[in-house]
């Protein structure tokens, strides 16, 4: 890209184009994190804000854009939603600010930060949803990007069914949207197409009406959405909370703390979690170390029961939630 | 595919529903046949289905449901299948 055998007024002019961009330098920016170092000298990975991994087609434009001018032409899509884009000379940081800025956009964040929450599609439009993930996700990113920790990294995520695609038990704070059915045994009519439905096997017929073992639901509404008649009702909707979650160099699976969270409370809890952890977390630990160290039933009493939400504190109302793999160390808390 | 597998149920002295057997049939394929039977009906016009326990039981049903169709009747048969009765919709 260097302009071979510039003549003297076009290298003083260069130069004078790179010092100006040097002045606008804003560090403050830099070590926010959004720009990754690569191991090319000079070079950065600059990473776009996308909660739950929606753009807009004109936000794409710009970051191709961005990719062509400043970068090799090439973005990298990460596992947590984001586009970033490889081999931007730091000289460019202003010019690719701008550029941002044209169309409402920013970078993302790194480090001991409230990183850019992830979601599923929910039940915008995918059958399974049970909860507005993406509208969530826009807002606790809108209240808390970037939010520092004092600690260590804070992630978010939400996940539309007991499926997880967006994997809850991996982050700091993680919410999957559940249901509770009843039935209108009036109404039913013994078909036993919800039976059939689930697949954990919570529903027996007895006496031709189908009878829930509540230590095996899920709470995933599929029987819900079978029934003909409506006979299965949702009795109940909200949040699963999971926290302590991380993947990397020593995974751990979160804790299911409380469920049927509200839209409301779900900010309530990131609020008191986050609390929670500046104040007692050590060093770089995150979360789930702190969590480990003080116990389970501390958190829970000092970050969740004060907000009122129905929390989960046994391990058998847990088990609905998970298969006790034998991957992840569920250590007593 | 559709016409080959609509049949006249001659059974149960109910000559006029058709039946699509779906037993070995995978999703969405399954659905994809009712789907294309019950538009050949009128709404109120019913079809009987075949289907095979675990995912086509899961899933055409509730397919079934969201397109606006009703699941009358389900009778479990001797070959572990079952048989829907589906009542067109709008």
């Amino acid at each position: 890209m260097a302009v071979e055998e510039a003549t003297p007024l076009e290298g003083l002019k260069a130069e004078l184009r790179k010092e100006s961009r040097r002045a606008h330098l804003n560090f403050a920016d830099l070590k926010s994190g959004g720009y990754i170092k690569q191991t090319q000298k000079d070079l950065f990975t600059v990473r776009l804000r996308c909660p739950g991994g929606r753009v807009t087609t004109e936000q794409m434009r710009v970051a191709s854009e961005i990719a062509e001018r400043y970068g090799r032409g090439t973005v990298h899509l990460t596992v947590r939603q984001s586009i970033e884009v490889p081999y931007v000379h730091h000289a460019d940081f202003p010019a690719v600010q701008e550029m941002l800025k044209g169309v409402d956009w920013s970078i993302a964040t790194c480090g001991p930060r409230v990183r850019v929450p992830t979601a599923c599609a929910g039940c915008e439009y995918n059958p399974n949803g049970l909860g507005d993930t993406q509208g969530l996700c826009r807002e606790v990113d809108r209240r808390f990007f970037g939010t520092p920790t004092g600690h260590h990294k804070f992630k978010i995520s939400f996940s539309g069914c007991p499926i997880d695609c967006f994997r809850t038990r991996e982050m700091d704070l993680g919410f999957q949207a559940m249901v509770g059915p009843r039935l209108d045994e009036a109404a039913c009519n013994g078909c036993t197409l919800c039976v059939q439905a689930c697949e954990d096997k919570a529903l027996v017929m007895q006496a031709k009406l189908p009878v829930r073992d509540d230590s095996k639901c899920n709470n995933c509404g599929d029987c819900i959405k079978v029934c003909p008649i409506d006979a299965m009702l949702p009795r109940q909707r909200g949040w699963l909370v999971r926290v302590g979650g991380r993947h990397g160099k020593h995974p751990l699976f979160a804790y299911e703390v409380a469920r049927y969270v509200s839209d409301e409370q779900v900010f309530v809890l990131i609020e008191r979690a986050l609390a929670w952890y500046r104040e007692n977390a050590e060093g770089r630990e995150r979360l789930g170390a702190a969590i480990q160290r003080l116990g389970l039933n501390r958190f829970i009493d000092e970050a969740i029961r004060p907000t009122g939400v129905e929390v989960i504190d046994n391990e058998a109302d847990r088990r609905p939630y998970w298969t006790g793999g034998n991957f992840y160390d569920r250590a007593a808390a | 595919m559709t016409a080959r597998r609509l049949e006249q149920n001659a059974s149960a002295g109910v000559p006029e529903v058709p039946l699509v057997d779906c037993r070995g049939v995978a999703c969405p394929t399954n659905f994809v046949l009712v789907k294309l039977a019950l538009e050949e009906l009128d709404p109120g016009g019913v079809l009987d289905v075949l289907l095979d326990e675990g995912q086509p039981m899961r899933n055409v049903p509730r397919s079934v449901k969201e397109d606006g169709h009703r699941v009358v009747t389900v009778e479990p048969q001797e070959d572990g299948s079952f048989r829907l009765r589906i009542r067109c919709g709008a």
